[in-house]
């Protein structure tokens, strides 16, 4: 267990809805749910999910922590925003599920190979670099995400795609060295250090 | 008309060599055509999109979008800032929002674009492109800059969702917007009525981390097209394009199903309609080659 994760449970122990309240982004709604069930409907991926947003609501509120943190279905949200166009108390469904994926992740229990927990951290890698998404790099180190053997066999299967975008020049061998990017990267670290930095001193102080 | 100016924010995808290249180059000649201005944002950054919340959270992801609605408050002031991109526009939007909305947000927001000597206002109304298309000009207006209409054809207005959730289009209803199908048949085409699927999930970034998942999605959406009677689709989003178009031939292999239909931007469809030729429309970005268009196009 990580030692956020500790600190975490030590701090709410008699209550897991107040510590969603304080850390996950939109988790002051929670409680406002009544349980009706239209975003459990509304989700696209809705087979997959083992627990679908109504239920995690009603597990919050159960204190069901490790189940929750632990789960993997919110890292099914498709971000269709379905569900917050639908609600009836509208709570914005779609933040509070991304809310609680990073908020997991960041407590490092989230679950490891979640797919698309791993693709989401190389996408912000990938991003914040230079400022500006490197598509060739960030396809390449998706099929590679997995493995070497793996990486070479999802990339065969993706090959006719790839030369699809190349001949249409929608992707750009050249990309792999340089690419684009913003000319003041410096600042734009330095915003995202700061932001970083009273994010991080929030989830200290409550 | 007078000439009309705005704020623009490209995103990622529409950079040259990029997967929506060809998206920009249709904006620009249908821009052309109707006496637009885009005043680019100058060094503009990635808004992060819908998948950039698990590494990022909330502050960094919306200090991003601060970040270009703040150099946007200096290069381009009092303009709107419009978007091409569903997600783009989405993100910046609901910063916006959200921005207003709290103080403590804003004050936050404000500190840590400071670390690079900028402050944001959030005063700007950000809009999608079709936004500006619908509102600025209405159906009449861009009816009237059609020079071959394109007659013959049926076409499938492929919504999807992040230019329709949670903001949309004013007056539009969220299960079943028109304005796809308007402008469809503002160039002179006819829409599929009752589309089944045009606010159907494409699965987004998804689509990456969960082929299977998503591609089953993007399944039912091209089968409802064809079912529609739809020999092309169109749609106003670069994700939804994407993944519609590109993963035909694996749905194919899984399904054993026969799909080839080509997906364009509703600024493909307007290019065409408005006389630029094949390479202007963009239409040598389709991998599912736009035949019926390449051909009004060369008339
Ligand atoms: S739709 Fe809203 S009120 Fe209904 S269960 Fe879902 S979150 Fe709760
Ligand atoms: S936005 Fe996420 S939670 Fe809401 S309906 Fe879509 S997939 Fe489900």
């Amino acid at each position: 267990m990580s030692d956020a994760n500790t600190a975490m449970v030590e701090k709410y122990r008699n209550s897991f809805l107040k510590e969603v309240e304080a850390n996950v982004e939109e988790g002051e709604w929670v409680k406002m749910c009544m349980q009706c069930g239209v975003c459990s409907g509304s989700c696209p991926f809705g087979p997959h999910w083992a627990h679908p947003p109504q239920e995690l609501f009603m597990m919050i509120r159960a204190g069901k922590r490790e189940e929750v943190l632990t789960s993997d279905s919110m890292w099914m949200c498709t971000s269709c925003y379905n569900c917050i166009v639908r609600c009836p108390r509208e709570l914005p469904i779609t933040h509070i599920m991304h809310g609680l994926a990073n908020y997991a992740h960041r407590l490092g229990i989230a679950p490891k190979n979640q797919p698309t927990r791993k693709f989401a951290k190389l996408f912000w890698e990938n991003l914040t670099k230079k400022g500006r998404t490197n598509e060739l790099k960030l396809g390449l180190s998706l099929y590679f995400m997995n493995g070497f053997g793996d990486g070479v066999k999802t990339s065969l299967k993706m090959k006719d795609i790839g030369l699809g975008m190349l001949k249409t020049k929608r992707m750009n061998v050249g990309e792999m060295w340089g690419g684009h990017a913003c000319k003041d990267t410096n600042g734009l670290h330095a915003i995202l250090k700061k932001a970083r930095e009273i994010e991080d001193a929030k989830m200290q102080k409550f | 008309m007078a000439k009309k100016e705005y704020s623009f924010y490209p995103g990622c995808s529409s950079q040259k060599g990029a997967s929506a290249s060809n998206y920009l180059v249709s904006v620009q000649s249908m821009c052309e055509e109707l006496d637009v201005q885009l005043n680019e944002i100058p060094d503009w950054n990635c808004c992060a999109a819908s998948i950039g919340y698990a590494e990022g959270g909330e502050l960094p992801r919306l200090a991003l979008s601060a970040r270009n609605m703040a150099l946007s408050e200096q290069a381009n002031p009092g303009q709107d800032i419009v978007a091409t991109c569903a997600a783009c526009w989405l993100a910046t939007k609901e910063t916006q929002e959200r921005l207003h909305d709290s103080s403590d947000l804003m004050q936050e927001t404000n500190d840590a674009l400071a670390a690079a000597g900028l402050n944001v206002k959030a005063d700007q109304t950000v809009r999608h492109m079709v936004e500006v298309l619908i509102e600025d000009f209405g159906y009449d207006e861009l009816g009237k800059h059609v020079k071959k209409p394109l007659e013959g054809m049926k076409i499938a207005g492929y919504v999807g969702c992040q230019t329709n959730r949670p903001f949309g289009v004013d007056g539009e209803s969220f299960e079943n917007p028109k304005y796809l199908d308007k402008l469809v048949e503002t160039m002179g085409a006819e829409p599929v009525e009752d589309y089944q699927k045009k606010v159907q999930c494409c699965g987004g970034a998804l689509a990456f981390s969960e082929p299977e998942k998503s591609q089953a999605l993007i399944k039912d959406i091209v089968e409802a097209a064809y079912d529609g009677g739809a020999e092309m689709i169109v749609t106003p989003c670069p994700v939804c394009q994407m993944n519609v178009e590109v993963y035909q031939d694996q749905i194919n292999a899984t399904y054993g199903t026969k799909f080839k239909i080509p997906v364009v931007y509703y600024s493909t469809l307007m290019s065409v309609a408005y006389g630029k030729n094949g390479k202007e429309a963009g239409l040598d970005g389709q991998i599912i080659a736009a035949k019926k268009l390449e051909e009004i196009a060369a008339k």
